[in-house]
């Protein structure tokens, strides 16, 4: 079946492939119908033999082949298929950078240590690479992140078939990230020290002067302002809610604080970012109705004492507990990882997640602790026609294999750099 | 009082010295030649020999005689000394008194990096057999005097800097007398470590591999040199060969580490005294099978203060343990008939040592052979039979204690060396501890006074209530002062002759004198006494040692068992193909028989309803498993061997084989052009580096191409090559060099042997294997060229991400390919890397492998696998073969591994599900018939992990409310951060 696939697709050899990226697909012009495909709603639900319409970049109708309704426009067979919103990558920074170890290409890490001004849509590449590697995965949407610093900068979420950035944001200035200060601190093994990580005696200032930051920044909005504060005034979302604050931050200790310092401050939307040790202040979190952004399962787990399979089960564990989990892309190899989003979700499920929970994490759940819910997400009628479909189970590397994809309604290119490199040198073999 | 010490030793320094040839500028020449006899001691003239109320006689600082009945010369000073004991003085073997230690050069970089800063000598500066502290040496009178203190008489010292360091002096610890007589020998012994040296700054040796590598090839060269075949002066070689036959020690600090030198040791001949970690009780085993003799640091960890539960949580079983543990560490090495010595070396102070040792002796060390490691063993290790015993003849260092030298209540007299005394506690002060009934001006208090020996401090009470005061006991003189209300009253008194009785004058806030006295209590409560509690004796709990000694280590190997897995889906990777509802049969560690309805009536059936049954994951390319992965200090390292540097304790072995991976070639990192050998394992968690390693296996090694060895991101590349032209230009120099040294190697004719040509020459005859990490096109190429240029293929190309460019000459050159899943974007040159390459390859002809490079994807290669049927279309069959029979296939290692088949070992994993699903767990991963990882098993050894950890949580709890020091909580440091990989570059 691959075969087929690969010669059917041979055909669209470009010459001078090297340049940069598939041209964004046009605006949703006719309705099209996906009928007969298993479809995952990403709320949990599944809908064997599915209908599916959309029109104008909305979705029309959702619901079972077997009713009796009027296919508009295209219709699309997807008998044996599987249907699934598209996935959404948090905390991600696609389009920040496109080669790790080159400088120049770098763009998420601002100098400074309180940056919420930072903006990190502007500096969006809408034609990396990288990013269109994305789509043939089914990763369709990303929130864009600044990293470093204490308060590293504000993110936006983009869909990942664009001109450019404006043409990409789906949500501008979503959110604002701060980096928790660790409670442990390494010795400078080159002063002789031990490197082992010892309790970090600056803990207690760092947070006061994180308190005092804000509280500055609070004053000052509610000031007459006659000297402008850029910084300041970019974390006025937070507090009237209009934009969440992101903590990064481990321990649980450091969650503790997190969340009660970020309260009283009058911060109205916290998420907790990596939480690793979550689970021992789930009543916390649960009564603030605090989620959690989990970073992939595969990685290692913090400690040799940890079970093996640690990174993999948390998400289990914080779900029974009642905390909304979703998953994010943050460390090593981040952008270039991020089209194994599913696969991230699959391990999260081959160890305790039901796999419909386990899709909920990088559709609803994500889309929710993003505050985007009401418009992607999950394949509800009236929300945006960003959704795939997949010839198999999109969570398992063996069956990701996506045939079409549509974000708003346009049905996008699945070609890479990759797939051109592919075929071109496929043929020189034949 | 220390001034009091300080002025007799000065006092005794005048009247004592007299060299027969010296004039002198102190009035007429005196000799010396006191007789001393101690009488009536119990006198331990060995560990062995106890005489009980002997005699020793010295004169001359030499032992005359020792025994029960000794005829004492008119004219000898007789000192009595009933109910003392009389012990040789202590010996510390490794030392660096007197010596100043050498500041290291600031700065990492800079300066020279492959050449000596030297001339004259060897080519690499931290080779210093030349090294004579003599020069150096200087008496510090300030350490001697914490030594004696501790009753040491002699401790043997050198310079510690350096790979090889010189000779060793053996100082005795006189401070009565001058270095003409203190150095008993100038050449005790030669020095080796695996430290550099701070003197330079020259880059090599930059791991541990590579230290072991360069001494390897000293020897050899020193060899040479001694056979004359040098043009060149070398004073160090020319040392080295002076200094060979004197006992060789070397420091280590950790087992693996001693191990290593023992190795090298055999590999040349050389026994050497291995100084040790105080772990040894962890691979005991291996230990005493070095037959090495040791000298054994005994500095005990302080508990941690886990009375914060957040804090607590961060430190690892392993270091809980040590704490737990280390203490047995004499009793262990003891019961196992290792030799070894015992040092004070590493310990932060002096006075922890009679501590500590007490506290082994707690832990089941016997006190007779913590004397002989203290006295008998250091001086057989360093060829002195003068030193350590009371025999006649022998020098007069021996130390006179109130009783058993290792009780915790005994008192350290006099420290007698080379026949001078050096007071510590003084005899002759009586101990006046005890309960006494004080009465000055017509007011009665009652004083307690407590201690032991010439340290005694009292408290005082005046009817039932604390009074301030202040007491001291200093030579006999008894000082109190009263601090009431009604004012101050100063005591000064003495004991009266030998009563029970302080007396003395008081002068009062007026300064009216008058008399005070004191007299001891009589104790009433003498009934306990004579039903004492069954001495209640501390019972001291030590945990047991795993293998590896940390969390989820093994406390019993896994045994070769007879496994029959009924009615699985086998996945053979062989022509089969997949065979469903199938049996295997696993016996004596091989796979025995493959089909329908086995049985075998002893075997440990499984059953294998819905699960699969797979041959384990090999790992091309793993860095797992090791103390060091680069030798980066030259651009070519072919000399060192990660098989030198395997790490059996590294956790990651574990959690490979949940992943289901059975071997794997630990490969030499990347940071040059001809990096190291391999080390090719089985993951035998628990078992020890060398039953790790495959026995027989062709021998491989790491080359590598592109960005890491041109150092393209570091901002000090200034070395030979910065780009791919250099590169092609280093292996063109290299195995033009290597084929002119086998030729030469090969006509007979004398050669030096050099083991970097010795490692090309393998490349060149066919006998090693190289695995190159290459990523572009050019390159790529470029190696298959200059390898053909020399008659020989490459083995495998590993990363190899642009391989699709070029897969018809690489099928063409035979030369395999492993390679990532998905990697890519993560520098320059692998901005055209492709999900799609391992397809291509193989569509073209080629072997490949998915490999790893990356110790969390080493435990998850089936999903890796899995990713080639997305990108590329493979079949699921050959995509399995990618992690299995082609990689053992790229090792040369199919004969015994890589699928399932009768005949090979029997390396096997049961999943739960299909082994490519994301859902698949691994269920059990064999081993030759050893089940290595059970899921069930696993279960337990969580639960086994938290119980341990309350205990021992409880223990530092007990010992810390019981007043223990404790030390702060630390979080183990992660290994990928280790110093030794620390300018390690990715791979």
């Amino acid at each position: 079946m691959m075969k087929k696939i690969i010669y059917s697709t041979l055909f669209f050899f470009l010459v001078g492939n090297s340049f940069a990226q598939q041209t964004p697909a046009e605006k949703q012009t006719t309705a099209i119908s996906i009928e007969g495909a298993t479809a995952h709603l990403g709320n949990g639900k599944v809908i064997e033999n599915s209908l599916i319409m959309f029109n104008n970049g909305k979705i029309t109708f959702v619901g079972s082949a077997m009713m009796k309704i009027a296919r508009q426009g295209k219709i699309i067979n997807a008998k044996g298929k599987h249907i699934y919103p598209g996935f959404i990558a948090a905390n991600a920074s696609l389009g920040l950078a496109e080669i790790d170890a080159i400088k120049a290409s770098r763009d998420f890490d601002e100098v400074g240590i309180y940056n919420p001004h930072i903006r990190s849509l502007i500096a969006y590449n809408a034609e990396s690479k990288v990013i269109e590697s994305m789509r043939p995965n089914g990763v369709l949407m990303a929130q864009i992140t600044p990293r470093g610093g204490t308060i590293s900068g504000t993110s936006s979420i983009t869909q990942l078939d664009a001109w450019n950035w404006e043409d990409a944001a789906i949500k501008i200035d979503d959110a604002i990230h701060m980096n928790w200060p660790n409670s442990f601190t390494r010795g400078r093994w080159w002063l002789g020290e031990d490197p082992a990580l010892k309790p970090d005696k600056n803990y207690a200032k760092n947070i006061m002067q994180i308190k005092n930051y804000f509280n500055n920044a609070k004053n000052y909005l509610a000031g007459k302002k006659e000297i402008t504060h850029l910084p300041y005034q970019a974390t006025k979302g937070l507090f009237n809610g209009s934009q969440k604050l992101f903590i990064h931050v481990s321990g649980q200790k450091e969650i503790t604080d997190a969340v009660s310092i970020s309260k009283d401050l009058g911060i109205k939307n916290v998420v907790i970012v990596h939480g690793d040790g979550a689970q021992f202040v789930s009543e916390l979190l649960v009564k603030h109705k605090v989620p959690v952004i989990l970073d992939r399962p595969h990685r290692n787990p913090d400690s040799e004492d940890d079970a093996y399979d640690y990174t993999y089960t948390i998400a289990k564990i914080l779900t029974d507990k009642g905390i909304l989990v979703g998953l994010g892309m943050e460390g090593q190899m981040e952008r270039m990882n991020t089209r194994n989003l599913p696969f991230y979700a699959g391990t999260f499920s081959a160890h305790g997640l039901e796999k419909e929970q386990a899709l909920a994490l990088i559709t609803l759940n994500n889309a929710k602790i993003l505050g985007i819910d009401s418009f992607v997400g999950s394949l509800e009628v009236g929300k945006d026609a960003t959704l795939f479909i997949s010839e198999g189970d999109a969570l398992d590397m063996r069956t990701n294999i996506i045939s079409k994809a549509f974000i708003q309604g346009r049905e996008i290119s699945l070609e890479t750099h990759q797939t051109k490199l592919w075929k071109r040198y496929s043929n020189k073999y034949k | 009082m220390r001034k009091l010490f300080l002025l007799l030793f000065y006092l005794s320094l005048t009247a004592l010295q007299a060299q027969d040839y010296f004039p002198t500028d102190k009035g007429v020449k005196t000799t010396k030649n006191e007789v001393v006899a101690f009488t009536n001691a119990t006198i331990h003239v060995t560990p062995d020999q106890v005489v009980k109320k002997g005699t020793l006689l010295i004169k001359n600082g030499k032992v005359v005689s020792v025994g029960k009945s000794i005829r004492i010369p008119s004219g000898t000073q007789i000192i009595d000394l009933s109910g003392k004991s009389i012990y040789p003085s202590f010996i510390d073997i490794y030392s660096d008194f007197g010596i100043k230690k050498t500041k290291r050069k600031s700065g990492r970089f800079g300066g020279t990096q492959y050449a000596a800063e030297r001339e004259g000598y060897y080519w690499n500066d931290h080779i210093r057999p030349e090294t004579n502290p003599i020069t150096e040496f200087k008496f510090d009178t300030k350490k001697a005097k914490g030594f004696l203190d501790a009753g040491f008489g002699v401790v043997n010292t050198h310079l510690h800097d350096g790979i090889i360091r010189g000779n060793g002096l053996l100082i005795a610890l006189n401070p009565n007398s001058t270095n003409s007589y203190r150095v008993l020998d100038d050449m005790s012994g030669q020095y080796l470590s695996f430290v550099k040296s701070n003197k330079s700054k020259q880059l090599y040796p930059g791991s541990r591999m590579g230290a072991m590598a360069l001494l390897r090839q000293v020897y050899y060269d020193a060899d040479w040199y001694a056979k004359g075949n040098m043009t060149n002066k070398d004073l160090a070689l020319e040392a080295l060969n002076k200094k060979k036959n004197l006992v060789q020690f070397f420091e280590t600090d950790n087992n693996l580490d001693a191990l290593r030198a023992d190795k090298i040791g055999d590999e040349f001949g050389i026994q050497y005294t291995i100084i040790g970690s105080g772990e040894e009780y962890e691979r005991i085993r291996d230990i005493k099978a070095t037959n090495a003799k040791f000298i054994i640091p005994i500095n005990f960890q302080m508990a941690y203060d886990v009375s914060n539960p957040l804090l607590a949580k961060h430190i690892s079983l392993r270091d809980m343990r040590k704490w737990n543990q280390d203490p047995s560490n004499l009793s262990v090495l003891s019961k196992n008939g290792v030799t070894f010595a015992l040092t004070t070396h590493k310990l932060k102070s002096m006075k922890a040592f009679h501590k500590n040792l007490q506290k082994a002796i707690k832990y089941g060390y016997d006190k007779k052979a913590a004397l002989a490691a203290l006295t008998t063993i250091p001086a057989s290790i360093i060829g002195n039979n003068t030193i350590g015993n009371l025999n006649a003849g022998s020098h007069a260092n021996f130390i006179i204690t109130s009783g058993d030298v290792f009780d915790a209540k005994t008192i350290i007299h006099e420290n007698w060396v080379q026949g001078e005394q050096n007071i510590i506690n003084n005899m002759n002060i009586r101990d006046i501890s005890g309960n006494y009934m004080l009465s000055v001006n017509n007011t009665s208090y009652d004083l307690v006074v407590t201690g032991k020996g010439a340290k005694q401090s009292g408290t005082i009470k005046k009817s039932g209530k604390k009074v301030k005061s202040k007491f001291s006991y200093k030579e006999g003189w008894i000082s109190i002062t009263l601090n009431e209300d009604t004012g101050f009253t100063r005591m000064l008194g003495k004991i009266i002759n030998e009563s029970n009785v302080m007396q003395g004058n008081a002068f009062d806030t007026q300064g009216n004198k008058s008399i005070w006295s004191a007299s001891k209590k009589v104790m009433k409560n003498s009934t306990k006494k004579k039903s004492p509690k069954k001495s209640k004796k501390e019972v001291v709990t030590v945990l047991p040692v795993s293998y590896p000694n940390i969390g989820f280590g093994n406390y019993t190997l896994p045994k070769t068992e007879t496994i029959l897995v009924k009615n699985v889906t086998v996945w053979t990777s062989e022509d089969d193909g997949i065979l469903e509802n199938t049996d295997v049969l696993l016996k004596d560690g091989k796979i025995a028989k493959i089909g329908k309805n086995l049985s075998d009536r002893r075997a440990n059936v499984i059953d294998g309803t819905g699960k699969h049954l797979t041959a384990g994951i090999v790992d091309e390319h793993t860095h797992i498993g090791a103390s060091a992965i680069n030798e980066w200090a030259q651009n070519s390292s072919a000399e060192v061997t990660i098989e030198d540097v395997v790490d059996p304790n590294d956790i990651n072995i574990y959690r490979n084989l949940s992943g289901g991976t059975t071997s794997a070639q630990i490969l030499h990192g990347s940071a040059n052009p001809i990096g190291g050998r391999s080390a090719i394992i089985k993951l035998k968690w628990g078992e020890n580096a060398d039953n790790m390693i495959y026995k027989n296996t062709p021998k491989f090694i790491k080359f590598a191409l592109g960005e890491n060895v041109k150092q393209s991101r570091s901002p000090n590349g200034v070395r030979f090559p910065q780009t791919r032209m250099g590169v092609e230009q280093v292996f063109v120099d290299y195995f033009t060099r290597a084929k002119e040294y086998d030729a030469l190697k090969k006509s007979g004719k004398p050669y030096r042997k050099d083991l970097e040509m010795e490692t090309l020459s393998e490349i060149l005859n066919k006998e090693r294997f190289i695995s190159c990490h290459s990523y572009v096109q050019s390159e790529i190429n470029m190696l298959m060229k200059v390898a053909e240029k020399f008659n020989f293929n490459i083995n495998t190309f590993t990363h190899i991400l642009e391989g699709y460019k070029v897969a018809d000459k690489m099928a063409k050159h035979g030369v395999g390919g492993s390679t990532f899943s998905d990697w890519w974007a993560y520098k320059y040159e692998v901005n055209d890397a492709i999900p799609f390459n391992a397809a291509i390859m193989h569509n073209a002809g080629v072997t490949v492998a998915i490999n790893s490079d990356d110790r969390e994807m080493s435990r998850r290669l089936n999903q890796e696998a899995a990713k080639t049927v997305k990108y590329g279309g493979m079949s699921e069959l050959e995509a399995w073969k990618m992690v299995t029979i082609n990689p053992a296939k790229l090792l040369h290692i199919d004969d015994r591994v890589g699928s399932i088949k009768v005949g090979k070992d029997a390396d096997v994993v049961l999943w739960s599900h299909h082994p490519m699903s994301i859902y698949a767990k691994v269920e059990k991963t064999i081993i030759e018939g050893k089940i290595f990882f059970d899921r069930a098993k696993d279960i337990e050894k969580r639960k086994a992990i938290k119980e341990e950890k309350s205990k021992l949580i409880n223990m530092m709890l007990k010992e810390k409310m019981g007043g223990g020091k404790t030390q702060v909580p630390m979080k183990r440091k992660d290994r990928n951060f280790h110093c030794d990989t620390l300018e390690e570059l990715k791979s």
